[in-house]
């Protein structure tokens, strides 16, 4: 990376709306989704205008509904925090794992294309960065197809949410899952890259059945990131 | 401490949410900020960057149901077959609703 291409740190208008075509397709799915969370926090009883305020602010699928479940006439402002914080954490990874890039770009842009990091425009930056392709188009533009639609399909719920309230019939609740998975075998396979993802599943799975509920990202990744660190010696830099 | 979930109290709760979101969006890089990146920290991050992706598919193919499974395994098959995205996820899904419908 000392070598640096620039082209590779780009940011202009032609590559954020490259970003948000290409993640068009699975952002409308996302819709399907949003409109979910607007149906069963209407029927938690949230005010229309506090779902959609929380759709676009938070922008935080699996805490939203987390929060939905701990939802009655009071919550308890400790326990919602650390719900929040252990399912948000994964973004702590995904900022981390594009710092050899983000550390590139002036402070202001750093964390304006961080504003809307999701779990499918950082897989699809991740996997341009490795390919030696420009990834902040896909940031902050896939960015912002996820966020539209997200916040379009929880006012779709909200008003029209009845026609929607089981997605899991259609397949639909598989489509992030999915998603990474295409993500995860598209890109590098080797020896070495297999026994990282080994221990990651493995560790991910015992953190799952044995630790605080939403532990698993983190420790499956640190756990893999170690190993990755310590084993195998040849040099295999991009 | 509770929180009321009327008025005020939701606009909190709304603002709390998208604080802890915008913390750990921001936090990640902040903290790395105070990293020097050599070489071993760049092993790290190459090998976690693909670990998140494992440690987030995991339980959902072990604790999922069957259509779950079925759903990442046709995924797997078509994206190793063909290298294409889109008809993976596609072919994942429709698997999943098949598999669920009957």
């Amino acid at each position: 990376m000392t070598t640096a291409n620039t082209g590779l740190y780009q940011l202009d208008g032609s590559l954020i709306w490259s970003g948000f075509r290409q993640l068009a397709p699975i952002s409308v799915f996302v819709t399907v989704f949003g409109a979910a969370f607007g149906l069963a926090a209407k029927q938690k009883g949230l005010s229309d205008t506090s779902i959609i305020a929380m759709s676009a602010l938070a922008f935080s699928g699996y805490a939203q509904f987390a929060l939905l479940e701990q939802w009655g006439a009071q919550i308890p402002l400790f326990a919602m925090l650390m719900t929040a914080l252990a399912i948000n954490a994964r973004h702590l990874l995904m900022g981390a794992t594009l710092y050899p890039w983000l550390c590139r770009l002036t402070p202001a842009k750093r964390y304006g294309v961080m504003l809307l990091a999701s779990d499918a425009n950082w897989a699809m930056s991740m996997r341009a960065f490795s390919g030696g392709r420009p990834g902040f188009g896909l940031l902050l533009g896939g960015g912002l197809a996820l966020w539209f639609f997200w916040v379009s399909g929880t006012w779709l719920g909200v008003y029209f949410g009845n026609a929607i309230s089981h997605p899991e019939r259609l397949g639909l609740d598989m489509v992030m899952g999915c998603f990474l998975l295409a993500m995860a075998v598209g890109g590098e396979k080797s020896p070495r890259m297999l026994i990282i993802w080994l221990v990651a599943a493995l560790s991910s799975l015992l953190a799952y059945w044995y630790l605080p509920d939403n532990s698993h990202v983190l420790v499956g990744a640190l756990a893999g990131g170690m190993i990755g660190t310590v084993w195998g010696t040849h040099d295999h830099e991009h | 401490m509770n929180i009321e979930t009327t008025g005020t109290g939701t606009l909190a709760i709304v603002l709390i949410m998208a604080l802890v979101a915008l913390a750990t969006r921001w936090g990640g890089v902040y903290l790395m900020s105070f990293v020097p990146i050599n070489y071993r920290v760049k092993r790290f991050i190459q090998a976690m960057s693909g670990s998140v992706l494992v440690a987030l598919l995991a339980p959902m193919a072990v604790a999922g149901d069957n259509a779950a499974r079925v759903a990442l395994l046709t995924t797997a098959v078509i994206m190793l077959l063909l290298k294409k995205p889109l008809p993976a996820i596609a072919g994942g899904m429709v698997a999943a609703a098949v598999m669920r419908y009957f």
